[in-house]
């Protein structure tokens, strides 16, 4: 318990963030649909974050975490570089045509 | 100092990633807010790489290499992917995410087996971003493969599906418990198992979901990468990933809940259920001895060249077929011609949500001549011709009038209010849920089989002549 004792703020921004996150996104048109999803999900490779702390603090020779923690970004890196790119190949379409 | 410019970086990205979700929002707008939430990103993952960190070896040549390879393989795949494919490369994108989390909750988990202080609340998140990632990871590596026509429902479903889901979750959960309870004695071998089945419940909760539900599925596997990028982010003590985490499994389940709406159906049924399964059952009303009608292409030219107005209601059958191009270029003969020709959009056309209005922009059709539902069905009554391109379920009267019908109950377009209705389609076989369709037996609708860029192209070609 000791854990959200002292993570006290962070579990409320954890919850106003719930709340504004389904306020701010809600009514979206259907038209954007396929762009939010991508665009929302390029966004959930952020998780890349902690790899990158993991593998600064490992010690250089942890080959395990170093291991893993590579894997990691690797993965993360391909989430956020692909789903922003293929959102803006989405999203440039729909710009195109409203010339 | 420094480290408060790193604490405004990570404040200042974590604006950005909300602004431009919001942006993503509103058609105008949605390319910023895209490129927006791309560099609050960026600035976040920066402020990450250089943030003062006391006495750590950092290690950057395993971190920046990492992400030169993540980037490349991701950047190639968005360019290469054709806009048709587009909800594997989605599926695919989402599920690294989740593996993404499930390596760093076992690396947590092993370090604190190994010596690490971590009190129970980390723990707990640790397992989140463990199960909900694992899940999530093989779930969206299945519904790739599915939406790729790589692996049919048949192959990965048997009788009692939903009892081996309902099992394996129960079981997932109760070794969590266990492990948590258990404390420093619990050991990496349980945690590992834990992982493991949280793998094989991801695969196993989405084996049964199929066809139409598809647009469920990603929409939800969606909102658990999310989810488990905030549990990470709890891990670490990290306010954006918690912030982009949260909006993201918000986004996802906001379209989740959408798309049940859309179908009339509860997210419980649709993982439950398995649209397919109730099909089997329902597939026996019998369409034995009905007549099917057929037109040609030049009937079919003529008719539509003739007409006032023509909507098309394009389904997963375009994206096949490829067919949206040749469609558009349809459209342009006949608007030159004087027809008014619009689309109809079901919210689940297609397999993912969105998706059929992304094929048609791709063909440059302007947004404006895409109707949803409801303003669909207004305009119906007073069309000449509806052409079903590849649609299937959102079209089919049983939904309406067969309470025996898997579908009974999900709102669709009531294409039989049009004056005429032709149907582009393949063979008569029913569609991706397996549904039979009393719609292509109805004496209004007239059947056109073949491939429907081909079809299309020479109606197209028709019309030209006319």
């Amino acid at each position: 318990m000791q854990f959200f004792s002292s993570n006290l703020q962070m579990i409320y921004i954890l919850l106003f963030t719930i709340i504004l996150g389904f306020e701010i996104i809600s009514k979206v048109p259907t038209v954007l649909h396929t762009p939010l999803m991508s665009g929302a999900n390029a966004i959930s490779g952020i998780v890349i974050i902690g790899a990158i702390i993991l593998i600064r603090h490992s010690a250089p020779d942890d080959y395990f975490t170093l291991g893993l923690g590579f894997l990691g970004i690797v993965m993360g890196m391909i989430n956020v570089a692909g789903g922003f790119a293929v959102t803006d190949r989405m999203l440039e379409m729909f710009k195109k045509k409203k010339k | 100092m420094f480290g408060t410019i790193i604490q405004l970086a990570y404040m200042v990205g974590a604006l950005l990633i909300i602004l431009g979700l919001r942006k993503l929002g509103s058609p105008d707008t949605a390319r910023r807010g895209n490129i927006e939430a791309g560099i609050g990103m960026g600035l976040a993952i920066l402020a990450a790489l250089v943030g003062p960190m006391e006495g750590a070896p950092n290690n950057y040549a395993w971190i920046i290499g990492g992400m030169i390879v993540g980037g490349i393989i991701g950047w190639i795949a968005a360019k290469k992917v054709k806009m048709t494919a587009m909800p594997q490369m989605v599926s695919i994108f989402n599920g690294f995410g989740g593996a993404t989390a499930v390596v760093l909750g076992m690396v947590e988990l092993e370090h604190f087996y190994s010596g690490t202080a971590m009190d129970g609340g980390q723990i707990i998140v640790t397992l989140l971003a463990l199960i909900i990632g694992g899940v999530s990871f093989t779930g969206s590596m299945l519904a790739y493969l599915k939406l790729d026509g790589k692996v049919k429902d048949k192959h990965v479903t048997f009788n009692g599906h939903s009892i081996l889901n309902i099992i394996l979750l129960l079981v997932m959960i109760a070794a969590s418990v266990y492990l948590y309870m258990q404390g420093r004695p619990g050991g990496i071998g349980l945690a590992v198992i834990v992982m493991i089945i949280s793998l094989i419940y991801g695969f196993s909760f989405v084996a049964p979901i199929g066809g139409a539900d598809m647009p469920v599925v990603i929409s939800l596997l969606n909102s658990f990468t999310g989810l488990s990028a905030a549990a990470a982010g709890l891990i670490y003590g990290n306010l954006v990933m918690i912030v982009g985490g949260i909006f993201v499994g918000a986004a996802g389940t906001i379209l989740t809940i959408l798309m049940c709406n859309a179908m009339n159906r509860s997210l419980l049924n649709v993982i439950i259920g398995g649209f397919g399964a109730g099909a089997a059952a329902g597939a026996k009303a019998g369409t034995d001895g009905q007549i099917v009608k057929e037109i040609g292409i030049n009937d079919m030219a003529i008719q539509l060249y003739y007409s006032d107005s023509v909507i098309f209601v394009p389904g997963y059958g375009l994206a096949v077929a490829q067919a949206q191009k040749a469609l558009k270029e349809l459209d342009d003969l006949l608007t030159e011609n004087g027809v008014d020709v619009k689309y109809a959009i079901h919210p689940v056309a297609g397999r993912m949500p969105g998706h059929m209005n992304v094929l048609l922009a791709e063909a440059d059709v302007p947004y404006p001549k895409l109707l949803d539902l409801e303003e669909a069905n207004a305009a119906l009554a007073n069309t000449d011709i509806v052409v079903i391109v590849g649609a299937n379920d959102v079209v089919n009267p049983a939904a309406k009038d067969d309470p025996s019908s898997p579908i009974y109950g999900m709102p669709i377009l009531d294409v039989l209010e049009a004056k005429n209705v032709v149907v582009i389609k393949r063979s008569m076989s029913p569609g991706y849920a397996g549904i039979p369709n009393p719609l292509f037996f109805h004496a209004k609708n007239k059947m056109l089989f073949g491939d429907a860029k081909d079809i299309i192209t020479k109606v197209a070609g028709e019309v030209k002549d006319l």
